[in-house]
């Protein structure tokens, strides 16, 4: 739940960049005309979400769907957005399916990766044991040289 | 109607989104009635809200006075009171008017009730 007021407003840095970008180049938007579009899209996401949720009532589910948001949106009478929407959606579940199979990936890689480096270091450690078997004998063959000179 | 080439422009880089999605659920939780909301339609109401931005921009601008080059409230308040589907924004973005204007009107008021 929102606590303070200013929690129900927009980012205005983003709402601003929004603006700029759908305005040819050099157009000033005027400080007001920015908090009036800012307030406006607030208002916009209350009603759509007004609308999408009637659509869900009546078809008695509880949860809100991509659904109850397009019929939302013929409603509203902003058919317009009608096909941008349908075409970010698919390229968001694309990259929502994408992202959830790399990091399935990931994981996979990341457990053979420890696997493979718990057995390196399983095979360091018994090479370094070996080392030290060496070791004392090369001493001792050394010392042996020595008592041999 | 022109202004759907303008918006087709959007849809190369469409399955971004720049509005922070935590901010819109809040927005839409605020709401009695909601419970709960999906992943695809927080996603699809924050991708509207972007279009909707850029349609209120674009349409206000273009049919506005375009004075100096640039938007300003009277033109977003015209587009409001003209376009169909932005009449919903009537009530959050009155048309300003001068005082003087105001209190004459009420006088003439008035006068009429007086007669």
């Amino acid at each position: 739940m929102a606590e303070r007021p200013e929690d129900l407003n927009l980012p205005n840095a983003v709402i601003t960049r929004i603006i700029k970008e759908a305005l040819p180049d050099g157009v000033n938007v005027s400080k007001e005309a920015r908090r009036a579009i800012s307030q406006a899209a607030s208002v916009f996401v209350l009603y759509a979400t007004s609308c999408a949720n009637n659509f869900a009532m009546k078809a008695k589910r509880k949860t809100l769907n991509a659904g109850d948001v397009m019929s939302a949106m013929e409603e509203m009478e902003f058919e317009r957005f009608l096909q941008p929407l349908r075409e970010s959606l698919e390229a968001y579940k694309k990259g929502q399916k994408g992202k959830k199979e790399a990091s399935e990936q990931k994981k996979k890689d990341k457990e053979k990766k420890s696997d493979v480096e718990e057995s390196d270091k399983k095979d360091e450690d018994e090479e370094e044991e070996e080392h030290m078997d060496e070791e004392p004998e090369a001493e001792n063959e050394a010392e042996e040289d020595e008592v041999e000179n | 109607m022109s202004g759907d080439n303008v918006d087709a422009k959007v849809a190369p880089n469409s399955k971004n989104i720049s509005l922070p999605v935590s901010r819109v659920k809040l927005i839409m939780k605020s709401s009695p009635d909601v419970s709960n909301i999906n992943q695809d339609a927080l996603f699809l109401t924050t991708k509207a809200t972007e279009l909707f931005v850029q349609h209120l921009a674009r349409s206000s601008f273009k049919n506005g006075s375009g004075k100096k080059n640039t938007l300003s409230y009277s033109d977003l308040a015209n587009a409001a009171e003209a376009m169909e589907n932005f009449q919903f924004l009537t009530d959050i973005l009155p048309k300003k008017i001068l005082a003087r204007d105001y209190l004459k009107t009420l006088e003439d008021r008035q006068e009429e009730d007086e007669i």
